[in-house]
């Protein structure tokens, strides 16, 4: 056998350095304290010892801190038990279950090496050590010994240990810059200062909680997702589990994430002006398809309010992702006048089951068991439409048209802007109580209730916005009295559908700049792996 | 202590790290009187203090031309290269 392990240098309980491999023979054992099957073996091992005395340099490895004290005066050993409360040496060595026993030569190749307790393993290395050592034998009370015992698990397995030593190990996917925060600061208020922050706190992205973040895609931690605006910051995919993990996001997020970050990185959906912007614009992102029950998202009752996990942290990571690897802040680029709270998450699931419609990503092109993200880009919303009276489906396709109304202003009309609607589960039996409704009749008849002649358009007294006086005056009175709808077209009006069974209050999202100057919506898949 | 990854682009340096600490005091200590008004009385009876009490350790004093004014960029510099700490005395 020429197997070989790392060397190591460890200290003993008394605080002398043992450095492995040296001259001569070597019998390495890994023990925790608690370990029935250890303590079976170590008697053994101080026997071994006891007779090959500086013939075998025993080193023994315990895993168990303060407590490898109490495994050597519990059976009087007087070897060094070498403190690898770290199990950093156990990392390296590979080594999966206690006790674990290597014979190793001067050179630090192993000449035997099993685990667990075999009598007939340890009768045997006794003779071979004799025989190599040129000694005889050590004596040892065979019968009073299990003929065989499994081991326990190496303490460096336990997840809270694994994945840090993971994340320090020679081989870890991890290049970001290391932050050192010295005991005497508070880390959460560290990385408030240091401007990490959205406004609320963060969880500290240490490298075992990225590593585990990292675990959720099947994408190489360097592989480059986007590039951010403003500052066109490189999104790693270890950079976006950065950013998930201050969020608060479990790593089966993470496709979701990195779905949603390409999207709106996209020319098309436009995220600088989208950040930058005085109007407070901000990404609202829809999920469809078979993740959404996958990773827990909210579709029903308060899917646009806060309670759930996924939900509430995907969009914060993706903010959190622009603010800070594209460096959109307030204050810096990003400008807005107000703000509004969606610029801290905005993320839901669409209620697909509850909907009598091709849900949002099948009218978009992808097939019903893709899973998909689309973001739009939001100045206000949700804001409510209440109609708890009308029976008759034209009734309540009328109010929700009226609802609409409000976007940028009751009297501004025929605009080029998208409104993302979303209608409760109540509103669609409505809908539907007389049979088929189309998402196509809801739209024409949100531009019917809502057509106006374009006088109504006109500045006045009471607000000055609208069509110039000057330019009204050269409008023929024909031209003024034709009725325009809210919206320029139909396809500026986005259906989803979500929400709980109980209640009549649909609501919709208020766009902002929409097309090549400002922001168009886009969807992508999400590689679910 | 606590290390945690950098979430940003890293086009800027981090800031507010504090040295660690090894729990011992030896080599250079200075002493900055930044010309507040009875400042020197402190640093004087705290020089007096450190060569009772830590009688292996070196100290310097530094004094900045003015409080009303930041450090001088050299001043600095002469200071971060010849002390390990430096206590910085502000008074009235």
């Amino acid at each position: 056998m020429t197997e070989t392990r790392p060397s190591f240098s460890l200290k003993s309980l008394s605080g002398d350095t043992h450095s492995f491999p040296r001259d001569g023979s070597h019998l390495v054992i890994f023990v925790k304290e608690d370990c029935e099957t250890c303590n079976t073996a170590v008697p053994v091992v101080e026997a071994l010892h006891k007779a090959y005395g500086d013939k075998l340099r025993v080193l023994m490895p315990g895993q168990s801190g303060a407590d490898n004290a109490s495994l050597r005066d519990r059976h009087g050993l007087t070897f060094p038990i070498l403190d690898d409360t770290s199990c950093k040496v156990s990392f390296d060595w590979d080594i999966e279950i206690v006790p674990s026993v290597f014979w190793m030569d001067a050179h630090g190749r192993i000449m035997s090496h099993f685990e667990g307790f075999v009598r007939e393993e340890w009768q045997s290395l006794n003779a071979d050590l004799a025989r190599s050592l040129d000694m005889a034998q050590a004596q040892i009370d065979w019968s009073g010994l299990p003929a065989w015992r499994p081991g326990c698990g190496s303490k460096h397995l336990y997840p809270e240990i694994y994945d840090k030593l993971r994340a320090s190990a020679e081989g870890s996917p991890i290049r970001s810059r290391r932050i050192d925060i010295a005991p005497s600061d508070d880390v959460i208020e560290f990385m408030f200062d240091q401007g990490f922050s959205d406004g609320l706190p963060l969880v500290p992205p240490t490298p075992e909680r990225v590593l585990r973040m990292l675990d959720g895609t099947r994408r190489p931690a360097q592989d480059l997702v986007a590039t951010v605006p403003p500052n066109m910051g490189e999104a790693t995919v270890e950079k976006i589990a950065i950013n998930a993990v201050m969020a608060g996001c479990k790593p089966e997020y993470m496709p979701v994430i990195i779905a949603a970050l390409e999207a709106v990185c996209t020319d098309a959906f436009n995220i600088h002006g989208v950040t930058a912007t005085t109007m407070g614009a901000a990404p609202v992102i829809v999920v469809n398809g078979p993740i959404r029950d996958r990773i827990g998202m909210n579709k029903g009752l308060g899917a646009l309010g806060s309670g759930n996990r996924a939900n509430a942290t995907i969009g914060r990571a993706l903010r959190l992702i622009v603010g800070n690897v594209g460096g959109g802040k307030p204050g810096g680029v990003e400008r807005s006048t107000l703000g509004n709270p969606m610029k801290y998450t905005m993320c839901f699931a669409e209620n697909e089951e509850r909907s009598p419609w091709p849900p949002l990503h099948v009218e978009r092109g992808f097939k019903k068991e893709d899973s998909v993200v689309t973001v739009f880009a939001m100045t206000g919303g949700p804001v409510h439409i209440v109609d708890q009276e009308s029976r008759q489906p034209e009734q309540v396709a009328g109010s929700i048209g009226l609802g609409l109304e409000g976007v940028f202003l009751p009297k501004l009309r025929n605009l080029p802007i998208d409104a993302l609607l979303v209608v409760c589960p109540e509103h669609i039996d409505t809908l539907m109580s007389e049979g088929d409704y189309t998402k196509d009749r809801l739209r024409a008849r949100i531009q019917e209730v809502t057509r106006r002649p374009l006088s109504e358009m006109v500045a006045d007294d009471t607000s000055g916005t609208g069509i110039p006086k000057s330019v009204a005056e050269k409008m023929e009175a024909a031209k003024l009295k034709a009725e325009v709808p809210k919206f320029a077209g139909p396809e500026y009006i986005h259906i989803v559908v979500a929400g709980s069974d109980a209640g009549k209050f649909s609501s919709a999202f208020h766009g902002w700049a929409t097309g090549e100057i400002g922001s168009q919506s886009v969807s992508r898949i999400i590689d679910s792996g | 202590m606590t290390t945690i990854l950098d979430p940003t682009d890293e086009r800027k340096p981090v800031e507010r790290q504090i040295s660690p600490r090894n729990g011992a005091l030896t080599g250079t200590i200075g002493l900055l009187d930044i010309r507040k008004p009875r400042g020197s009385v402190l640093l004087d009876e705290l020089e007096q203090q450190l060569a009772i009490r830590l009688p292996g350790i070196t100290v310097k004093r530094y004094s900045k031309p003015t409080f009303t004014k930041p450090c001088p960029d050299d001043l600095r510099r002469e200071i971060a290269s010849e002390v390990d700490y430096l206590v910085e005395a502000l008074a009235d």
